[in-house]
């Protein structure tokens, strides 16, 4: 039986690697991915606990989790396409639109 | 037991690296293929916890569609190296050791946090994905066509945006 402050632990270390990279990648592709890896995070922490507690509602909290990281993927990647597409660049220093 | 926990730090292990090697890889499509690592890592945790359907639907939409999804945009866009950027001073000295930092101390504090849990009392279930069937379209049964509604407005609104004007 492994104890669950390893799993929660584990859960805590990819959420924060996951917030690193979001700081510090320069890609917008990259940063959508570091959402979705702090995204796992959080639903191995949700698994954690409907084994801890013996309540399953926690893995239907996790389902819902993935088809709306799902859409979102889907929409996201849309505009990301959109963005390439008119500003001929990846790079998030270079979209700037909307900095003063 | 000690098969478990083995596993469990193997698996723990390669998600820890996949993560990392997201980070530090230059190129998109490297950054993409260890996020799947990191998936399926977290798939082999899932059935370690007991959580059979949630492992399959791991792997089959995550590290399935949606990283498909990934790989096919990058491939696309003809995504290159990632460029590099000239930081402030300040973020190249003071913003990674903080980073890091913070990532420690906040894993610190859960570790220190959830170390009053305590081991589960009751067997994991036997017939998990029966009762999450039972959960998902008895109680959950609202939320899940809440959801088929989201799915159909996320459809939309990729055709509206990926549609060219003319």
């Amino acid at each position: 039986m492994v104890s669950p402050s390893y799993y929660l632990t584990l859960s805590a270390i990819l959420f924060g690697l996951g917030v690193i990279g979001f700081l510090f990648k320069r890609n917008v592709i990259t940063l959508f991915m570091s959402i979705e890896l702090m995204l796992n995070a959080v639903n191995l922490a949700f698994v954690t606990f409907s084994r801890q507690w013996s309540e399953l509602s926690g893995q239907v909290y996790v389902f819902f989790v993935i088809i709306v990281a799902a859409a979102e993927a889907a929409v996201g990647l849309a505009i990301i396409i959109l963005l390439a597409r008119n500003r001929q660049t990846l790079n998030v220093e270079r979209i700037n639109l909307l900095k003063l | 037991m000690t098969l478990e926990l083995g596993l469990f730090v193997v698996l723990a292990a390669v998600a820890i690296a996949g993560a990392i090697s997201l980070i530090l890889a230059r190129h998109p499509i490297r950054s993409a293929l260890s996020l799947i690592v990191v998936m399926v890592a977290l798939a082999g945790l899932y059935l370690l916890q007991g959580a059979d359907f949630i492992a399959a639907v791991q792997v089959i939409v995550y590290a399935g569609a949606i990283m498909v999804l990934f790989v096919f945009v990058i491939m696309l866009l003809n995504a290159g190296e990632e460029e590099r950027t000239s930081w402030s001073r300040m973020a190249h000295y003071a913003g990674i050791p903080l980073a890091i930092y913070l990532t420690v101390q906040f894993a610190w504090w859960v570790a220190d946090g959830a170390s009053a849990l305590g081991l589960p009392t009751a067997p994991a279930e036997s017939e998990s994905t029966r009762r999450l069937a039972h959960l998902l379209f008895r109680e959950f049964v609202l939320p899940f066509e809440l959801t088929a509604i989201l799915i159909l407005v996320a459809i939309l609104g990729t055709v509206v945006l990926g549609r060219r004007e003319s």
